[in-house]
């Protein structure tokens, strides 16, 4: 599939519909493309339907982070139901619960208004990254390094 | 639009990956803030991939037209394996093709040629919202 194995993947909900949604996307590049750039390889959620074999088949073979904006749980469930159980499951509302912060109320356009809720995630996000690396070298599978 | 006039679901892709995806994102907030509010609407497509009850009921109820940012087409074959055909299908890079001065840039946030391209989009396809509201085909 053209990716190392050194990668965890990460799986964000991405809902069109709600400002948790946005605030998911931003986080998830954020870790992607900066924070954790070379232990992270992204996972178009609809492509568990769409793209077959080889989207299910790389989840299931590596470990993933799922990341969701709301209590329906989207990308838990279906990394859950046609891959395999997410390494770790963060939900967006109990990132943002937990460090006071609120959420966003617009789905675009975000600014410096909603920059501390799609760093807190991010930052969430990359230390479950850290902390699922660590999980599987202790565990003694070939992951990558921190 | 009269009283009788139905909800119109636009759907797009979820991917973070591709410019075309964020172009699809924004197309369809477009449609649903701007140019026909109260009659376009939008859900998350993760919704329909865990097979959400309210989302099922919402697309089979309702006239679609998906969004798409890649040939892989997640927000269209995600209405099919529900066993019904989406009234509109377009992939995002059509509205480039069309308007090839507006090159969309950006997959976290579009670049401003991608906002504006979004912009015209969504008015290309007011008349389509428009027709599938009135319960007319494509």
């Amino acid at each position: 599939m053209g990716v190392p194995v050194a990668k965890i993947g990460i799986v964000p909900c991405s809902g069109e519909a709600l400002p948790a949604g946005t605030v998911c996307r931003l986080a998830c590049r954020r870790v992607l493309d900066k924070f954790r750039k070379d232990q992270t390889v992204a996972i178009c959620l609809p492509l568990f339907i769409a793209g077959g074999e080889e989207e299910r088949g790389f989840a299931a073979r590596h470990p993933t982070i799922t990341v969701d904006g709301c209590e329906k749980r989207c990308a838990a469930k279906a990394t859950e139901m046609f891959s395999g159980k997410p390494a770790q499951a963060l939900l967006i509302p109990d990132i943002l619960g937990k460090r006071g912060i609120s959420m966003p109320t617009r789905l675009r356009v975000f600014g410096s208004e909603e920059e501390s809720a799609v760093q807190a995630v991010a930052d969430e996000i990359a230390a479950s990254v850290d902390a699922v690396l660590v999980q599987t070298r202790a565990e003694g599978k070939p992951y990558g390094d921190l | 639009m009269g009283e009788m006039a139905k909800k119109v679901v636009v759907l797009a892709c979820s991917g973070i990956g591709k410019t075309w995806g964020a172009l699809a994102r924004e197309t369809a907030h477009e449609l649903v803030e701007r140019v026909r509010p109260g009659v376009a609407t939008t859900i998350c497509l993760p919704r329909l991939v865990i097979n959400d009850p309210e989302a099922r009921r919402l697309v089979l109820e309702h006239p679609v037209i998906t969004l798409d940012g890649c040939p892989k087409a997640c927000a269209r074959k995600s209405v099919e394996v529900l066993g019904r055909k989406v009234e509109q299908a377009l992939e995002t890079i059509q509205f480039y093709m069309a308007h090839k001065d507006l090159k969309p840039d950006g997959v976290a946030q579009l670049n401003e040629a991608g906002l504006k391209l979004a912009r015209v989009a969504a008015d290309e396809l007011a008349a389509t919202v428009d027709r599938l509201a009135a319960g007319e085909k494509t």
